[in-house]
């Protein structure tokens, strides 16, 4: 996970940067609280932020705790009852936050520095063979079927830990947001601060880097959130198929055993609602919070938000 | 005629490329890939089949010799057409089960893209047209909403609601009784049990076309031409269609020939769920069951499907946007 570092602390720097040029305008937090909408998933996201971390103090037992009668429907221990394996529904819904969120900051870091490294490099030096390679390399990555291919690399593992997780679906979503990237660099890279750098005698990998990445900040934010998006559905996908991470209980696998145990069957429906129900509310909160990125990087939307 | 020569050179390099990652991704475990994987199986079955054995070795080629020579095999087995044999449809060769399933997944799944291809452009178009307005909110926000809904949860609550509870249609399969083959009895069969499934394709695919639409005829409705147009008198419904709606369709005519391409695959999850007997439950049972030789010949299968696919959307693309062409040659 070497790779994450460098882009980290761009970031930093650039949100400095960033502030910097901005402060005669809205700041970057004004301009998302300004919209309804990313608002709301601003809040919303701040939720299930909270769950995940205080799961421990919140969640009434252990996840993985099979020892409470199967198949009780609600009642004061068990608030929305247990499973038929004797787990308690409400703590793996709330343990579950932690390795959706965990998936999605992991999995969308990881994506988008790849994303940024090899998007950046090969758009800046456009035209070269260099560019020629990455392209290449990005435009194979871009046609693979995403959910196929991450199916086949987990079948051939026996024991799945969440990391493990998450670098397969990191090695397979960093294509989309490379060739966004590279595309914006093109934009920029012949821009006078540019060529000012370059007379200045920077080195190519500081004008990136230094000079046009904070220029992009927001397409990079709005890049991370779509990964992390991609991530945590891919993750409850992975696990509803049974083929998610084996060592802690998320969503995905909630519904996972919810369908091969028939939860409805046994008057269950909670089991079969819920996990599905808070997986899309996270998935909103991150989708409303990417509009108020793009009103961002596009002030022409801020109009009408 | 650069463009289109550059384009197929692209797809051969591409489809290369893929190969050879299929070829790859067995042999990524350490040590001799063969044994670890009949050791993988020997863990399941207590009476190991030699013959299955065999069957790993045909996929992985042979195993002696060096990576190189195993590269040339594989490439000679492929062009023989020769996907090995299934473990767990003993012994019938990987093309025969792909073949099975294909038809089920072509229909299910060619039908609905179609579908909604053209439900998500005409959506699309008419609420950038009217952008602000009531059918514009309506449709854009329930497009975001249920796009932020999982296509598998949505077709476990249909399942559950329709399948289950209220018992109007079948909760599981393709068909019931009747014998495949072109009857009546059938034909209604398979369609009254792909009416769930087909139901939660048509509910989600649409929304990535409509939002796309909605963005780029947004974007092409602020462009000159179009202000030229309203100004020199054209019609406003001419505006819409013959300017702004045709030009907005270049990149959903792309996006369309990729997921004609992604059929192929399947739709995993839904068909998973529904144990609908498509390529895409075929592959998520290959996988669980550790069916090696039929997960490659499935994944190489749909990757070839995109790539495919793409050719003809890059060179359609060529045919219908001249900038395309000048500007890659």
């Amino acid at each position: 996970m070497t790779t994450t570092q460098p882009g980290q602390e761009m970031a930093i720097d650039a949100e400095a940067q960033i502030d910097e040029i901005e402060s005669a305008g809205p700041t970057w937090f004004q301009v998302i609280w300004s919209s309804k909408k990313a608002r709301f998933g601003v809040v919303l996201l701040a939720l299930y932020v909270l769950v995940a971390i205080f799961a421990p103090l919140i969640a009434p037992y252990a996840a993985d705790d099979l020892s409470f009668n199967p198949v009780e429907l609600s009642s004061p221990a068990h608030p929305l009852g247990t499973t038929t394996q004797g787990a308690d529904i409400l703590s793996q819904l709330i343990w579950g936050t932690r390795v959706s969120l965990i998936v999605g900051v992991f999995g969308g870091l990881f994506a988008t520095a790849v994303a940024l490294l090899i998007g950046l490099v090969s758009g800046y030096l456009e035209g070269t063979w260099v560019d020629d390679v990455l392209s290449f390399f990005t435009n194979v990555a871009l046609v693979v079927p995403t959910l196929p291919l991450i199916i086949t690399l987990m079948a051939y593992s026996e024991v799945r830990s969440i990391w493990f997780t998450i670098l397969i679906i990191g090695i397979i979503s960093w294509a989309g947001p490379a060739r966004g990237k590279r595309a914006q660099i093109i934009t920029l890279r012949n821009r006078d601060f540019v060529t000012a750098a370059k007379f200045a005698g920077d080195k190519t990998f500081t004008i990136i880097f230094r000079e046009i990445l904070p220029q992009m900040m927001s397409l990079v934010a709005a890049g991370f959130f779509g990964a992390a998006t991609g991530a945590i559905g891919a993750e409850a996908g992975l696990s509803f198929l049974g083929l998610g991470n084996t060592e802690s209980v998320s969503w995905g696998t909630m519904l996972y055993q919810a369908q091969l145990q028939g939860a409805l069957a046994q008057g269950l429906w909670l089991w079969l609602l819920l996990p599905g129900l808070v997986l899309s509310g996270l998935i909103m909160a991150l989708t409303l919070i990417n509009f108020g990125i793009d009103l961002i990087s596009n002030p022409h939307l801020r109009e009408d938000a | 005629m650069r463009y289109f020569a550059r384009r197929l050179g692209y797809f051969l390099l591409t489809l290369w490329a893929a190969v050879t990652l299929n070829f790859l991704i067995p042999r990524l475990q350490p040590g001799d890939p063969a044994e670890m994987m009949v050791k993988k199986l020997a863990g399941k079955d207590a009476e190991l089949d030699p013959a299955k054995i065999a069957a790993m070795r045909a996929m992985l080629g042979s195993p002696e010799g060096n990576l190189f020579d195993q590269y040339v095999a594989y490439l000679s087995q492929l062009l023989r057409g020769d996907f090995g044999v299934s473990y767990t449809y003993f012994p019938t060769p990987v093309t025969d089960v792909i073949a099975k399933a294909l038809p089920w997944t072509l229909v299910l799944v060619g039908v609905t893209t179609l579908l909604s291809f053209v439900v998500g452009i005409v959506l699309g178009a008419l609420a950038a047209w009217k952008r602000n307005s009531l059918f514009d909110s309506v449709v854009t926000l329930g497009s975001t909403f249920i796009g932020t809904l999982q296509a598998f949860w949505v077709a476990l609550l249909l399942l559950f609601g329709f399948g289950y509870i209220l018992g109007w249609f079948p909760t599981s399969g393709g068909y019931d009784s009747s014998t495949p083959g072109f009857n009546l009895e059938f034909l209604g069969d398979a369609i009254y049990h792909s009416v769930l499934p087909a139901a939660v394709l048509l509910l989600l695919t649409p929304i990535g076309w409509i939002l796309g639409m909605r963005n780029t005829m947004i974007m092409n409705l602020g462009e000159d031409y179009i202000r030229l147009a309203k100004a020199k008198g054209v019609p406003d419904r001419q505006v819409a269609l013959r300017y702004a709606a045709r030009n907005a369709l270049l990149p959903s005519v792309t996006g369309f020939a990729m997921a004609l391409g992604g059929i192929l695959g399947g739709q995993l999850l839904i068909e998973q769920t529904f144990d609908y007997p498509g390529l895409g439950r075929i592959m998520g049972q290959a996988a669980m069951s550790k069916d090696y030789p039929l997960l490659q010949a499935l994944l190489l299968f749909t990757i070839v499907g995109t790539l495919l696919a793409n050719l003809v959307a890059d060179l359609l693309y060529g045919v219908l946007d001249p900038r395309a062409r000048k500007a890659n040659s």
